[in-house]
């Protein structure tokens, strides 16, 4: 980290402007915003302040954004950096909503939806593999490698399948892994 | 828009499943959401709904702001606003909170977020693909919607391609009549 004198406009300007750029993901330009251009954070810190922005509730990006902004500015400079992240955005999809209001009657362009959100859960799909991979080259020995695939599928029936909820599904699963993980099957 | 929604119950019910979402990002939210919006209040079409999430995902910004966009359909302006401060607020203060700690201490090594962590990586897996599935089956696209997703996440898998193409693939292929 380079020196406390980052002022909250500042960081309302520099999420602003990862936002306006993060089609598809705000996370990659992130990086480069944080770690490379501004070099507020260095890639150490950036790696650990995402990971802790994971495991917290709520959105990650905006998790890290009210991280990064209150280490420099206090929680002012939380909510700017969240307000920056937002803000823009924020008049972006509206403005793709009432389009989509406006041809929500031409058959081309609700086949053009569909196709689409179809695309869409796909990218979502995508990123559950790409966390399931991950897990697996790090789960380590036998057994808690079966524990964890039993959660992921447990995890998948309860919220897509069964349908009982998140809540349900976070707070009857979540114990039960850490717990496991905790006392049964520790990491060596 | 909708002149009988209770807004605030929207907002409290998405307060609550944001605190939730812990491990994979809003989209988790997705499936209550889903259901809360359009099977028990019929706020939004099925379509509709899924066409909010990828709107969203056409846009730059963070994702969560499908929430946004749902908001907006079912109560204009003020539902936008109430429904993104709903989702954002609280996750947000919890952060700030465990903030000061964080930046102290540089938390997330010890045993017991080791343990945590262990925990909701295959959570966090099972539980997009949960919501990932809630979208392909609310999107009405049948089998080649299916086959169409499967496709966009192994191109989104094995590719470094922006996520925008393949959203702009599958508009086309809705388009000519394919999905």
């Amino acid at each position: 980290m380079q020196d406390g004198r980052v002022g909250c406009w500042a960081l309302f300007k520099v999420f602003s402007h990862m936002a306006m750029q993060g089609f598809g993901g705000v996370l990659p330009f992130a990086y480069r915003h944080l770690v490379e251009r501004t070099q507020w954070l260095t890639a150490a810190e950036f790696g650990e302040l995402l990971s802790i922005a994971q495991l917290l509730p709520g959105p990650t990006i905006c998790n890290l954004s009210v991280m990064v902004g209150q280490r420099y500015a206090g929680v002012a400079g939380g909510f700017s950096a969240l307000a920056g992240l937002l803000l823009g955005p924020f008049f972006i999809v509206i403005a793709l909503g009432a389009a989509y209001q406006g041809l929500a009657h031409h058959p081309i362009f609700v086949n053009a939806m569909r196709g689409m959100a179809a695309a869409a859960s796909g990218l979502i799909l995508a990123t559950a593999v790409k966390l399931a991979v991950g897990m697996l080259r790090g789960s380590g020995q036998g057994a808690r490698r079966v524990v964890q695939i039993a959660l992921l599928v447990a995890a998948f029936v309860g919220l897509g399948i069964a349908k009982v909820g998140l809540i349900t599904v976070v707070a009857t699963l979540v114990p039960i892994g850490f717990l496991l993980f905790a006392f049964v099957w520790r990491k060596p | 828009m909708n002149d009988d929604v209770k807004l605030g119950g929207l907002a409290w019910h998405l307060a609550v499943l944001s605190l939730t979402a812990i491990g994979g990002g809003v989209v988790l939210v997705a499936p209550d959401v889903h259901h809360y919006v359009s099977v028990q209040n019929h706020w939004l079409t099925d379509e509709q709904f899924a066409a909010m999430y990828a709107l969203a995902q056409a846009a730059p910004g963070p994702n969560l702001l499908f929430v946004t966009l749902i908001g907006w359909m079912i109560k204009g302006w003020l539902g936008a606003v109430v429904v993104t401060l709903a989702a954002i607020v609280p996750s947000s203060c919890l952060v700030l909170a465990l903030g000061s700690v964080i930046n102290r201490h540089g938390g997330g090594k010890g045993r017991w977020a080791g343990a945590l962590r262990d925990a909701l990586a295959p959570l966090a897996a099972g539980m997009l693909a949960g919501a990932a599935w809630t979208f392909l089956s609310v999107a009405g696209a049948g089998w080649r919607g299916i086959v169409l997703a499967l496709a966009a996440a192994a191109a989104a898998y094995a590719t470094k391609l922006n996520p925008l193409w393949l959203i702009a693939l599958g508009a086309l292929a809705g388009a000519i009549g394919l999905v």
